[in-house]
């Protein structure tokens, strides 16, 4: 039984308790917005690491999750400003289309796999595969990243203030990476670049975006992409593959 | 006094290093590249021409075949799903890929699956509007690439199929080469156009049976729990699997031997690794029926479904259902003789035509060239389609009626027995004219 409590702090602040209610009715509600509830923004308490948490959710309104979550929390958003007050699992933002999805902690492995637009930012550190296959959208992570981050991804741009793990850009097609701290080692096809005034621009633009304008230089990172030399099949490539 | 003239010894071929093995050598000797093609395994290994039907006698009432009702109707994804499918034939399509098939094709293939009240299935590369225009029930794949995978596409779909191996390549990824990227599939698949496109063999975020339940979990939320869940798995370890597919909360596992097609992969992928789909059906039953899931979880099994009798020997052998990619493009037109001259200008003949990596398929089906792909009347292909599946769907209940049942479904292994020793193991079912079922009953 959904049970639904207008918070005191904000007019139209709608709040779910997951330990009163269910992950099926929250989504169900943010799935089919009631015109008769006031409910931007909704905020999400009591978690217990559950996983799906707003889930598939396509509205312009402001979600705030006041615990850590579990798996894929906020999959395939589109248009909400979803904000983790907590840790985050594994696939945080997968697939993310549009919107944005702030996570206060640290998130687990595959945060915005095949992300297609929208912007994910992590505040502590991300694990393995961050970014893998990434198909447009933009992650920013404050900390570190682990290993086999941004395989394969096509497009979008991957910022990380940290160091990264093994294997960082395997084979990368057009996404851009940006890092600050050391790469442990870069994957197949993936090379350092110069930095040009283009890229300068798109990252300064980047750090905006992730609240920190004017308080980070982009001199100190250096910029990833693909050598493109295994864009098409070549049996003199085979070492590389 | 003539010269006496000893006989020769007449030249021999090796069994092992045979014609076509000598020229496999040749071939990559010359070019140091292993070959890529489509389409399944063509080696001969053990099948549903191994086994026979046992006809009603006297022991079993016979159906009449023009008057007594023998139904075909299945329903996919009763477990979980509010919606499940609801087909009026046991006989889908398989997923093929927007990309891989022209656009045309994959709307021919929905008409014609339309017409007969079952479903296609998208594939790598995502839903296109010919497919999803013209499919009445359209099944979503959702592949480890996720090209052209989003919200509305996901919504929109009827089921949604997690593809984590096909039969002619369990354990592979896929490849599309650069001359079928076109600008739209490059569009759709968010890559420049004309490089190589490769199809990841792994999932980007989930990487087991725990973490794909919560995969599914959160697929269902999306979508509201309305659509069912298909698993797709290639025929390796099918006991496994399935069983691990029932555990991870699928509503339909999709099981697809070794004879299954692909758009592109390595030859020695195709023929080496994988088991048929004969071998493969009764282990992922027996999982089913081990965890009380027989019927519950649907099966729908594919690689190598040509005409009713493979469909009824599927199931009998204890499928729900079956799924056809090949037999499809072929009633489209692919490998038709009318193409021979073209055929031969590329190496081939038809019939053995299975270059669909390459976009020049003369049938016009597995390419993105323009002028080839204007040579499918999505209509006409439709049509041949519909007639294709109709006639499948009427033998089938030719061999259900003989057998004595009035659904396809009642169809089962003791209306079976096999031609061989292994399709005997492997179908588990007995020798014909003996009661032997290999490893089952005593000899």
């Amino acid at each position: 039984m959904m049970t639904i409590q207008t918070h005191k702090a904000a007019k139209n602040e709608t709040v779910f308790d997951l330990s009163q209610t269910s992950v099926r009715d929250l989504n169900a509600f943010l799935h089919q917005l009631p015109d008769d509830i006031p409910c931007d923004p909704v905020r999400v308490t009591h978690l217990t690491g559950d996983h799906s948490v707003v889930a598939g959710v396509d509205a312009d309104l402001d979600v705030q999750v006041d615990g850590h979550v579990g798996y894929f929390c906020g999959g395939m958003l589109r248009q909400a400003r979803l904000t983790i007050n907590g840790n985050a699992g594994q696939g945080v933002g997968s697939n993310i289309e549009t919107g944005r999805i702030h996570v206060r902690g640290d998130a687990s492995q595959s945060a915005g796999a095949t992300g297609r637009g929208g912007l994910l930012v992590i505040e502590g550190n991300a694990s393995a595969r961050c970014g893998i296959s990434l198909k447009g959208a933009d992650i920013v992570v404050k900390g570190n990243i682990g290993h086999l981050s941004a395989f394969m991804a096509q497009s979008g741009r991957l910022v990380v203030f940290g160091d990264t793990g093994d294997s960082l850009g395997d084979s990368l097609y057009e996404a851009h990476i940006y890092v600050r701290g050391s790469v442990t080692s870069l994957g197949a096809d993936c090379i350092a670049k110069e930095m040009r005034d283009e890229h300068r621009k798109e990252l300064a633009d980047l750090l905006e975006a992730a609240g920190e304008a004017g308080r980070i230089d982009v001199n100190d990172f250096t910029r990833y992409g693909s050598a493109r030399q295994l864009y098409n099949f070549k049996v003199d490539n085979i070492g590389a593959y | 006094m003539s010269e006496t003239i000893l006989p020769q010894t007449p030249p021999r071929m090796s069994a092992t290093f045979d014609s076509y093995a000598l020229a496999e050598i040749h071939r990559a000797a010359a070019s140091g590249i292993y070959d890529i093609r489509g389409g399944g395994a063509k080696r001969k290994v053990p099948g549903f021409d191994d086994l026979l039907f046992l006809g009603a006698s006297m022991s079993r009432y016979p159906l009449e075949g023009y008057r007594e009702k023998c139904d075909t109707s299945v329903v996919l994804g009763t477990r979980f799903a509010k919606k499940p499918i609801e087909l009026k034939i046991p006989i889908t399509i398989a997923g093929m890929s927007f990309g891989a098939l022209s656009a045309a094709a994959k709307e021919a293939l929905g008409r014609g699956a339309g017409a007969m009240g079952t479903s296609t299935t998208t594939g790598d590369g995502g839903m296109t509007p010919e497919e999803r225009g013209q499919s009445k029930t359209l099944i979503y794949q959702y592949l480890p690439s996720r090209y052209g995978m989003n919200l509305h596409h996901l919504k929109t779909a009827d089921a949604i199929e997690i593809v984590v191996g096909q039969g002619a390549k369990p354990g592979g990824g896929g490849m599309l080469l650069g001359q079928k990227i076109t600008d739209r599939v490059a569009q759709m698949r968010t890559l420049p156009k004309g490089i190589d496109q490769r199809s990841a063999c792994r999932h980007p975020d989930w990487t087991g049976a725990d973490d794909l339940e919560l995969k599914i979990q959160e697929l269902r939320e999306i979508t509201d729990w309305e659509k069912p869940i298909y698993l797709k798995v290639g025929a390796s370890r099918p006991y496994y699997d399935v069983a691990l597919a029932v555990k991870s909360g699928a509503d339909v596992v999709v099981l697809d031997g070794m004879q299954g097609g692909t758009a592109a992969t390595q030859d020695v992928f195709i023929e080496h690794i994988g088991i048929p789909t004969l071998a493969a059906i009764r282990p992922a039953v027996q999982a089913l029926q081990d965890l009380g899931m027989h019927r519950k979880v649907q099966l729908v099994v594919s690689g190598g479904i040509r005409n009713g009798a493979d469909v009824a020997k599927a199931l009998a052998l204890g499928a729900d259902a079956v799924a056809i990619g090949t037999a499809a493009m072929v009633a489209l037109g692919d490998n038709d003789p009318k193409w021979e001259e073209e055929y031969q200008k590329l190496g081939t003949t038809a019939g053995a035509y299975d270059d669909w990596q390459d976009g020049r398929d003369p049938a016009g089906i597995s390419t993105q060239t323009p002028d080839l792909m204007k040579r499918l009347d999505p209509v006409e292909g439709g049509r041949r389609l519909a007639n294709y599946l109709s006639v499948l769907t009427l033998e089938t209940q030719t061999i259900a009626r003989a057998c004595g049942h009035n659904h396809v479904h009642n169809l089962e292994p003791e209306d079976l027995v096999a031609l061989t020793v292994e399709a005997a193991a492997m179908a588990q079912v007995p020798l014909a004219g003996t009661g032997w079922i290999p490893g089952k009953t005593a000899l």
